[in-house]
């Protein structure tokens, strides 16, 4: 087992090799010069933008940048943001909490609901049951959320009123942030309400970015479903007389699951690109709407590191789901 | 007497095919609606000028965010009312529908293209060539798509040129896999080595006999592909990176009324319905496809 | 499915929907973004100005509200000497820093504070001169600071005196800009011992009306009043930045009540603000001014006449309606009315496309076609140079010229239009900084700036015109500059280096029950004032 995962973690170099040339490639052709950005207006004067270049760098050739970037990425050093001069990193671990939260409440509402859809419907396949909730499925895999976002704002913020338009908890409570997720902190303050509002400002965001992997993790159940369910173990089972709910509920589900786990794990990337969306909607302070707030100011130092991260993540996420497979399934490891 | 069975003639066999296709396609009754609403959807981008009733970039100054025509205050002239420089909607939406289908078709034949070619260069050549072209693959695919796409977009700059590129670009590593791994598991099959024996050229045993082989899954993945390519291009405009104003594409549409969402629910509510409407039907004909061109895949 | 877990959950939401009442009077205002950091000096952006500069600090000066007159804050009292090289400022004692949990100053407000302020941005030797890797302090320098302060004298702990390089008038409309916020030097002692220097910027520690209490990015920052604040006391006790940078939800929540004052509306959302019973509405011409630059040294361009011409060209209202809603006045001079000097006396060039098609012809220009250059970016003073560089194209189809509209990205259209032999007309615009005139006139329209690095996009240099603005710089009699930079004003008409376009109108939104809010010309947000009431 421990060989299997160091050969997995060894695949990953030339990857991360990939990843950090390429987000360091991107951000060298980036047009516009953030030297002259930061000057505005105003203009500034060759020597002083010859001065400014040099603090940061950018007058040195860009093999030598990317070495120094290189080296400075292996002590854990991502540079600092142009625009509030703080480092990347602490930046990164500030909002990244708010994503986590955002994306672990919407892989569980799309897992809690996901899963046992589809296993119903591959039982009862052919039923009312499978037809409406596949069809349901197939529309919320074909959702632009932004669209799907808005709409909800219009209905429970503005005719209904029930929820809060943006933000992650109402200003009235004031907290310290121990773990940086609302939902925890807002428990651990011990303020009346508190908890209720955070749940009320989260509902909408992550309903919003479940709807995909919602609707592909009840397809992917359904039909893993379906293929366990014809195979020769489950009917010799059913042949050997156990109960329906029995071979269901232990044989076939727990085979049908494999499949399932890697989907729900490959969801990560889904979710990450549906958080930029998300985020801006709901102007949710996580690392989504920062990338894009970054990306429009020409924040260098950001994008590239903040590319980094999240390609690492998305990586490392991938990782323990290959090895999940792996565990739960060993056939796997000796491939 | 044997004659005759072999000289069934190409197109005979290409006919038959197609019958057997249409049998499991037609099967599929959510795939013929599909189909329908798709095929209406391109009658619609065509012939655009002749339905719509009113320019799409024509400001009527005298009639701002006038509502549906079913609603209080709406107006005849403006069956589904009018955004906040007052162009009607019906009309943008119906222009809408060429940017859409332009922007599938041709990230898909660039993503596709694209993807072939370098699919069938690893997958044909293997060794560090392979190595590199996949390893290069795995890291695109490390970044969440519309992430990428938006840095690409940042790069090449807003438009909707660029923004198809930068989805290509971003689509093209899953049709690079898909026909790797079918070419990877064709070359090892008789007919392969057969024509390889009777010396034909590398070239000409990728793309005439190998490629045609592994077709299936590459149709499949261009249908699912055509109507992400939809939704991203609609994000890229949502977030001021895809097609730009006063263009009538459905995202930049959205983009624009965004800040009437409380006010004017019609110009946010049909542009989002028309993307939902196209894509859902494309993934409808894609499920379609899939069980026609693949019987032994159960439908999901 | 996802239908139905929408009801479901959003259902339960209204059940948990309970609201624990407020304590204490807290203001609340939906600032447009985040502050890049707390610490005024290395920041160029009014959004950190706001929440840094104008709660937590005072400067030696500051302006007046409500208008960009001097008057006194942590200095009492300043002599100018004669040849206007000395500014002795006699400082205010008994101000007492703010305290946080891990300082609590153990003296008051002195000299020291001040030299150290200044100091740290001048001085590249300085030990806080780069406390923050990559730091630069972007308005010492482009304000010159850097070239104008000879030295800085503590004559005793509270008299300071600034020995300059050259008389400056404007310098005391600088000291009271937010990049000069007094900083204590006795928390940047601590800082230093403890080995968290960054916390200058994270925690800031000032003698403003507000302290600082807690930032969490780009969600909410949290102040609370300072009691023994030197200055009449804030009339709220907590004082609270909610972070919205979408215009649209901004209004959301100022109409829900989760916000008391926001600032830039978007205008399609005027009339319905006006229109609100719980809302109000501030108005006041902004500090700013849109402008079209010709190149003077191009020909035809560089014939006062055919600028003349094309000025005569524009229909201007037509332009405020359709670009600005409206929401602006059209500009004759480079200065805005709110500005002192400002020359009213002065007449606009009449719209009048005949006489301005003749004028042409006189100058011997015919078939002229040029570039017009629209800015990529919204700015208060050009909310859509796209929309502009169309309606001139139009405007100067009427007298036969032939306008082409070109854009570049923002940089690359900050740099582009000052390289020299520029084609072309160039949108633009600019937002006072210390409501000084020289802060506008010198810095876009004198020789000096023509060059690279100047802002001069007009590479407009007539001698007359920047030798009356360096008098008015060397001069510290108020009545004489205002003589010498109406007499500027008056040629600039003459030569109209510019189109001048437009001033746009700055608006502020707040609840009804808001009441002490004073609009700033200079667009800060302050509220050491506001108040609510029930």
């Amino acid at each position: 087992m421990l060989r299997f995962i160091l050969k997995k973690l060894l695949y990953l170099v030339p990857t991360m090799i990939g990843i950090t040339l390429v987000a360091f490639g991107f951000i060298r052709l980036l047009p516009g010069d953030p030297v002259l950005l930061m000057a505005g207006e105003r203009g500034v004067s060759p020597e002083r933008y010859a001065q400014i270049a040099a603090q940061l760098g950018y007058d040195k050739p860009v093999w030598q940048q990317y070495l120094h970037y290189l080296g400075n990425l292996l002590q854990g050093d991502l540079g600092n943001s142009l625009v509030t001069k703080k480092p990347v990193l602490t930046e990164f671990l500030a909002l990244f909490p708010a994503t986590v939260e955002l994306a672990l409440v919407a892989i569980v509402i799309a897992t809690v609901i996901g899963v046992p859809v589809g296993v119903i419907a591959a039982i009862k396949r052919g039923s009312w049951f499978d037809q409406f909730s596949m069809t349901a499925a197939l529309v919320g895999f074909s959702m632009p959320i932004f669209w799907w976002g808005l709409l909800l704002i219009i209905l429970f913020s503005g005719v209904l009123g029930w929820t809060p338009v943006s933000g992650r908890i109402s200003l009235m409570y004031f907290f310290p942030q121990v773990t940086g997720f609302m939902l925890i902190d807002s428990l651990i303050s011990g303020q009346k309400g508190a908890f209720a509002s955070a749940v009320s400002h989260l509902i909408l965001p992550s309903i919003v970015l479940a709807t995909i992997p919602l609707a592909v993790i009840a397809r992917q159940t359904r039909s893993a479903m379906l293929e366990v369910m014809g195979e020769d173990y489950v009917r010799t089972a059913r042949a050997k007389g156990l109960s329906r709910r029995r071979v269901i509920g232990v044989h076939a589900l727990r085979n049908a699951l494999i499949p399932v786990i890697t989907t729900i794990g490959l969801q990560v990337g889904v979710l990450m690109a549906g958080a930029i969306l998300t985020e801006t909607i709901f102007s949710w302070p996580g690392i989504g709407k920062w990338m894009i707030d970054s990306i429009s100011r020409r924040d260098y130092p950001v994008v590239q590191s903040g590319l980094l991260l999240i390609a690492a993540i998305v990586m490392i996420v991938n990782l323990i789901v290959d090895l999940t497979y792996g565990l739960i399934n060993p056939r796997i490891r000796h491939k | 007497m044997t004659d005759t069975t072999v000289k069934i003639s190409d197109a005979a066999i290409r006919r038959r095919m197609l019958r057997e296709f249409w049998f499991y396609f037609s099967q599929n009754r959510g795939a013929v609606i599909g189909l329908v609403v798709f095929i209406l959807l391109v009658l619609t981008a065509i012939f655009a000028s002749l339905i719509a009733p009113h320019d799409p970039t024509q400001q009527y100054r005298d009639a701002l965010l006038v509502p549906p025509i079913w609603q209080d205050g709406g107006r005849a002239g403006f069956l589904l009312g009018t955004d906040a420089v007052g162009r009607d909607m019906l009309s943008r939406l119906i222009y809408g529908a060429q940017y859409s289908l332009f922007i599938g078709i041709v990230v898909v034949a660039i993503a596709l293209t694209g993807g072939i070619i370098i699919g069938l260069v690893a997958g044909f050549f293997g060794g560090w060539v392979d190595t590199v072209i996949m390893r290069v693959m795995d890291v695109v695919l490390a970044f969440p798509s519309l992430l990428l796409a938006l840095v690409l977009v940042a790069i090449l700059g807003p438009g909707l040129t660029n923004a198809m590129i930068a989805i290509a670009i971003v689509y093209q590593p899953h049709f690079a896999r898909l026909t790797r791994a079918a070419v990877m598991s064709e070359k090892a099959r008789e007919y392969v080595t057969a024509a390889k024996v009777a010396g034909a050229s590398n070239l000409r045993l990728m793309f005439k006999t190998i490629l045609p082989n592994c077709l299936a899954p590459l149709i499949v993945q261009a249908t699912l592909s055509f109507s992400s390519a939809v939704l991203d291009s609609a994000a890229l405009g949502f977030l001021g990176m895809g097609a730009q104003p006063p263009a009538s594409e459905w995202g930049t549409m959205l983009a624009e009324a965004r800040e009437f969402i409380l006010r004017a629910w019609w110009v946010v509510t049909f542009p989002g319905l028309a993307i939902l409407v196209s894509v859902l039907a494309i993934n409808l004909m894609g499920d379609g496809l899939r069980d026609a061109l693949d019987p032994k895949l159960k439908r999901s | 499915m996802s239908f139905f877990s929408t009801r479901m959950l959003a259902a339960s939401a209204f059940a948990l929907m309970a609201a624990a009442p407020l304590h204490a009077k807290t203001f609340v205002y939906c600032s447009e973004g985040s502050p890049e950091g707390f610490d005024a000096a290395p920041y160029t952006s009014g959004t950190t100005f706001d929440a840094s500069g104008h709660a937590v600090y005072n400067r030696l000066v500051q302006f007046k509200p409500g208008t960009t007159e001097i008057e006194p804050a942590l200095a009492e009292s300043w002599d100018v000497s004669e040849d206007g090289l000395e500014y002795t400022f006699h400082l205010r004692q008994g101000v007492k820093f703010h305290s946080n949990d891990k300082f609590t100053p153990s003296r008051d407000f002195n000299a020291d504070d001040v030299i150290f302020t200044f100091e740290r941005q001048a001085s590249a030797d300085h030990p806080w001169h780069e406390y923050i890797p990559g730091i630069t302090y972007e308005y010492y320098s482009s304000m010159e600071m850097d070239k104008l302060i000879k030295s800085i004298e503590k004559v005793d702990d509270h008299t300071v005196k600034f020995t300059l390089s050259q008389p400056e008038a404007p310098f005391l409309a600088n000291v009271a800009m937010p990049f000069v916020s007094i900083v204590s030097k006795e928390y940047a002692d601590t800082l230093e011992t403890a080995g968290t220097r960054e916390d200058l910027n994270n925690a800031p520690i000032g003698t403003g009306p507000f302290r600082f209490v807690a930032y969490q990015k780009d969600a909410v920052i949290r102040y609370q009043k300072n009691a023994d604040y030197w200055g009449e006391a804030p009339k709220v006790d907590d004082l609270v930045f909610a972070i919205t940078p979408d215009a649209s939800v901004r209004l959301q929540k100022l109409k829900a009540g989760e916000c008391h004052l926001m600032p830039y509306p978007a205008p399609a959302d005027l009339d319905e603000i006006r229109a609100d019973p719980n809302l109000k509405l501030d108005e006041q011409p902004g500090l700013n001014v849109g402008y079209l630059a010709y190149n003077t040294t191009v020909a035809p361009f560089d014939n006062p006449q055919v600028r003349k011409a094309l000025n005569m060209a524009l229909d201007k209202p037509a332009l405020i309606e359709a670009v600005y809603q409206g929401n602006a006045e059209v500009a004759k001079n480079p200065i805005p009315p709110t500005m002192w000097s400002y020359n009213d006396a002065i007449e606009d060039d009449k719209y009048d496309p005949e006489a301005a098609k003749a004028m042409l012809e006189e100058a011997g220009v015919k078939d002229l076609t040029m570039e017009v250059w629209a800015m990529p970016v919204q700015r208060p003073y050009m909310p859509n140079a796209r929309r502009t560089a169309e309606m001139i194209q139009s405007d100067f189809a009427k007298i036969g010229v032939k306008v082409e509209i070109v854009s570049y990205e923002w940089g690359e259209y900050l740099k582009k239009s000052m390289e020299e032999g520029r084609k072309g007309a160039v949108i633009l615009g600019w937002t006072g900084d210390n409501g000084d005139p020289d802060n506008f006139l010198s810095v876009l329209l004198s020789c000096a700036s023509a060059n690279p690095g100047g802002a001069n996009r007009a590479f407009w240099c007539n001698e007359a015109f920047s030798d009356l603005l360096a008098k008015a710089k060397a001069s510290s009699d108020h009545d004489e500059r205002v003589k010498l930079y109406e007499e500027a004003q008056v040629i600039f008409k003459q030569e109209a280096p510019w189109a001048t376009l437009a001033h746009s109108t700055q608006y502020v939104p707040m609840a009804k029950n808001v009441t002490g809010f004073v609009q700033s010309p200079l667009g800060d947000y302050a509220f050491d004032t506001v108040d609510l009431t029930e």
